[in-house]
């Protein structure tokens, strides 16, 4: 059973802006999604009308088998939602942040003592707990954004951009952090990102979404696969006119390149190829000295569905919110 | 009912948290109340004299107008709090758990009730401490905290509201300003009813700033309990019709996504 489904969903805003039209994806219970698009592909208004913040003009959406527009009270009992924008109160504490989030998800007030600080500890903040949240770091305002998505035990996870305006240490340590909670909890995880790096890090599978629609869906690697293999570069101890030949006849290589002692092939499957090259010279004879290979970047990827490079995508699409 | 008790409450303690961390606030909100207080009460202390004003002293007069004043600015002011919310992403984060979204609205609204009642009692003891007496004694004293705390309920509720279809800061100034001094001037805060132009009295008659002046001035002197209780009346309507247009807001800004 799927645990999201998103079902041709347009969002078009009274300013006559479509942040969102016909997007359909649908996330299996326990995987991580995510969501790949550069600023303004309307990923965060996708994730708002999910999190029934924001109402789709068109197409439908469910989570947890409850749809947005018709039952969003059940959704947001079963829905942890960190946005983009962290939603902390700066002039309360760490501590009575948690607790007022832990109170209004209803969890039974018997827990509420005992789950905050079990999550303050989880997410190494029991310290800072009765400081006012204005004094702490990026990271430190992340890690309670991420204990307040989680306070009450929900069954899926938005995050809206989680990393963005970390530095990269922050960043990396909350990748291990999402990867542990998800390993503990089996929680199904939709996750926005303009981070290619980080989709390809954390997710299961991807959708990338250009101009308010989805362009692919797929595993990372498939999504790199699909667009034509892999690379795999050999330098041979000397120049071997017959080493181009054996190379060509083997199952799976579509095309050698190179002059010289070095050599480059398109491959189906780069690490499944390297081996087999590698022993096909041993057996005529030639040594190889080193090899490597290497896979298309998400960003080929992207540049091989939408016609444009990542980096450069136009944003004057994005929407008010 | 059991939820929206439960989570006005919590959220109340959030806003009644933050106040104590900042009390200065209250006082820097009393400058005005004391400016009108002294510097009107002196001014046009002589206005009392005036045939047809009724009498009595000014100050006494001014000091339950000054109460119904402060309590109006004191609450309007009330949106710039969602406003700030939902530019840090708070009211998101709110929305997203299930939380009633008339407590958002009533939590605000009480804090601002609460905040008002204290400044209430301050500006009357600073009006006893200019002169104006109590003649209606403790009782009187007690009865004034009634319209100023609805006045402040209701106006903090259309603020909220207004700051749910805006989101924007600067919208809800102008709007306080557009419309709080006209509401000020058209109630009997400084003159007396009597002795207003013939349109200022008719317009007074549906002005909840003048029902609360009224109520508050009558409960001070002590004189008119009918006048108290029937202004309160207005007023508790005016409030709750208020509280539920500003929790309807949440459905426009949730249309506007």
């Amino acid at each position: 059973m799927d645990e999201i489904v998103v079902e041709n969903l347009s969002k078009t805003f009274a300013g006559g802006v479509t942040a969102v039209d016909g997007l359909s994806f649908s996330v299996a219970r326990g995987e991580v999604f995510g969501l790949l698009g550069p600023n303004g592909a309307g990923k965060s208004t996708t994730v708002r009308i999910l999190a029934t913040l924001t109402q789709p003009t068109g197409g439908r959406a469910s989570v947890a088998s409850h749809d947005v527009a018709a039952d969003p009270a059940r959704v947001r009992s079963r829905l942890g939602y960190i946005a983009q924008a962290s939603g902390v109160d700066r002039w309360a504490t760490g501590h009575e942040n948690l607790t007022l989030q832990a109170q209004l998800q209803r969890v039974s007030p018997a827990l509420v003592g005992a789950r905050v600080r079990a999550l303050l500890d989880r997410v190494s903040l029991s310290e800072a707990a009765p400081r006012l949240v204005n004094t702490y770091s990026g990271g430190m305002k992340r890690r309670l954004d991420i204990a307040m998505g989680l306070v009450h035990e929900p069954s899926v996870l938005f995050l809206d951009e989680p990393t963005t305006g970390l530095d990269p240490e922050t960043r990396r340590a909350l990748w291990d952090d999402l990867a542990r909670l998800r390993a503990e909890r089996g929680l199904t995880v939709l996750l926005t990102t303009h981070y290619l790096e980080e989709a390809d890090q954390l997710c299961d599978r991807i959708a990338i979404v250009d101009r308010g629609r989805v362009v692919a869906t797929g595993t990372p690697s498939d999504l790199k696969t699909g667009i034509g293999g892999d690379i795999v570069t050999l330098e041979l101890a000397a120049a071997q006119p017959y080493a181009a030949a054996t190379l060509r006849a083997l199952d799976g290589v579509t095309e050698v390149n190179g002059e010289g002692a070095k050599l480059t092939l398109r491959v189906a499957d780069g690490a499944h190829m390297l081996p087999v090259a590698i022993s096909a010279l041993a057996q005529s004879g030639i040594s190889v000295r080193t090899a490597s290979a290497s896979r298309p970047s998400l960003d080929d990827v992207y540049l091989h569905h939408t016609g444009h490079r990542f980096d450069s995508t136009d944003v004057a699409h994005r929407a008010a919110r | 009912m059991k939820h929206f008790i439960a989570d006005t409450l919590h959220l109340l303690l959030r806003h009644i948290r933050a106040t104590l961390r900042l009390p200065i606030w209250i006082a820097v909100s009393l400058v005005q109340p004391v400016i009108w207080l002294t510097l009107f009460g002196q001014l046009f202390g002589r206005v009392a004299d005036l045939p047809g004003f009724g009498g009595g002293s000014y100050i006494a007069f001014l000091t339950p107008g000054v109460v119904a004043m402060t309590a109006l600015f004191g609450s309007a002011w009330s949106g710039i709090g969602i406003v700030e919310d939902i530019n840090n992403g708070v009211m998101d984060r709110l929305l997203a758990t299930p939380v009633h979204r008339g407590a958002l609205i009533a939590a605000r609204v009480l804090h601002a009730a609460l905040t008002v009642a204290i400044q209430t009692v301050i500006v009357l003891a600073l009006g006893i401490a200019l002169g104006s007496g109590l003649p209606g004694g403790a009782l009187g004293f007690v009865a004034v905290l009634l319209p100023a705390v609805l006045i402040a309920a209701g106006f903090s509720a259309l603020s909220n509201g207004v700051a749910l279809l805006t989101r924007r800061e600067e919208t809800l100034i102008a709007v306080i300003n557009f419309f709080g001094m006209p509401l000020t001037f058209l109630s009997a805060s400084f003159m007396s009813r009597d002795l207003m132009p013939g349109w200022m009295q008719v317009l007074s008659m549906g002005n909840p700033v003048n029902w609360a002046v009224v109520a508050a001035r009558e409960a001070m002197l002590g004189r008119d309990w009918t006048s108290v209780w029937f202004n309160s009346a207005l007023l508790a309507g005016f409030t709750l019709a208020a509280c539920i247009l500003a929790t309807l807001a949440f459905r426009g800004y949730r249309r506007a996504g």
